[in-house]
């Protein structure tokens, strides 16, 4: 399976990132600079966290005017996994891939700490290796994760069981508890918790290495025939 | 030339952390009628004179400038100094 780790300007978890799929889980991946990217030929799409353009005007929101917002756009429509990590989540709200948007963290605070989700969706294709409401160890990291939407968009994501982590016990005062949430089409997951960081043992936590392998499995089970 | 004026504000509804804690200092500093604060951006952009300024104006809020999702925006048109 072969990983885009898209970079920009300000990305700081791209090399994460990048071992998570290349070391941890032991797959093909590529650091991608945005300019240059052709996202044509990857089997899913990773987007880091990080401070693309320095956060300038809203967090993700320069970011999610540049070229590869187009590209990124037609892959998902094509239905290329696409996982938006933090500051990637920010990217995927801004361009509109994902509803709803970044406040301030209510308490105004940047906050990087391990935090417990709760895993509300296991029949995605990022967490099929987790059991339903299992509990996973994942750190966070950031300013403006105080996820927000109108009530009709909440209602609909509730119906649509499109909420896939939501954290035990709120940090940041996201609406629901969401940590993560995924697109209708099932295609396109954007989480404030950093998956990437929680891969192996030594990290304090393997929890987020799930994540990864479910991308692989059901990959697999696409596109490997006797997988 | 074209002095535009943006005013952007979080929506009704949408909490503003950043607002209370300049509230809270506020009336720390003993101005105790403040009773909210809602912090907002202001803009100004200086375009080229266009027939279609405000729409071109309403799809760069809508585009860029403002995320309708949290923040409302207003603006003005002004003449500006051509330089």
């Amino acid at each position: 399976m072969k990983f885009a780790v898209v970079v920009f300007p300000g990305s700081n978890c791209d090399r994460d990132m990048y071992y998570a799929a290349k070391d941890a889980l032991g797959e093909e991946a590529d650091l991608i600079w945005y300019k240059e990217a052709n996202l044509d030929g990857y089997d899913a799409i990773l987007i880091p966290g990080g401070f693309s353009y320095g956060d300038y005007l809203r967090s993700g929101a320069i970011a999610s005017t540049s070229d590869i917002v187009t590209q990124l756009k037609q892959q998902a429509e094509k239905g290329v996994p696409i996982l938006g990590v933090c500051n990637g989540f920010q990217i995927l709200l801004e361009s509109g891939l994902l509803p709803g948007a970044m406040l301030r963290n209510q308490n105004l605070k940047f906050m990087c700490h391990f935090e417990e989700l709760v895993v509300e969706n296991n029949q995605t294709i990022f967490t099929s290796e987790y059991e339903q409401e299992e509990i996973v160890s994942i750190p966070i990291a950031h300013n403006e994760g105080n996820y927000y939407c109108d009530d009709e968009t909440r209602a609909k994501l509730e119906e649509n069981n499109q909420i896939v982590f939501t954290y035990k016990t709120n940090p940041n005062g996201s609406v629901s508890d969401i940590a993560g949430i995924i697109n209708e089409k099932g295609n396109v997951l954007g989480m404030m918790p950093h998956p990437e960081r929680a891969v192996e043992a030594l990290l304090s936590s393997d929890d987020g290495l799930k994540l990864f392998q479910s991308m692989l499995v059901n990959w697999r089970e696409k596109h490997v025939a006797g997988a | 030339m074209k002095l535009v004026k943006v005013h952007i504000t979080l929506k009704e509804g949408v909490l503003d952390p950043q607002g209370k804690a300049v509230q809270g200092s506020l009336n720390t500093l003993g101005y105790n009628k403040v009773k909210e604060v809602r912090v907002g951006k202001f803009m100004e952009l200086t375009m080229e004179d266009d027939a279609n300024v405000e729409e071109q104006i309403e799809e760069m809020c809508n585009q860029l400038l403002a995320n309708p999702v949290i923040e409302n925006y207003e603006y003005t048109v002004e003449e500006g100094v051509t330089q």
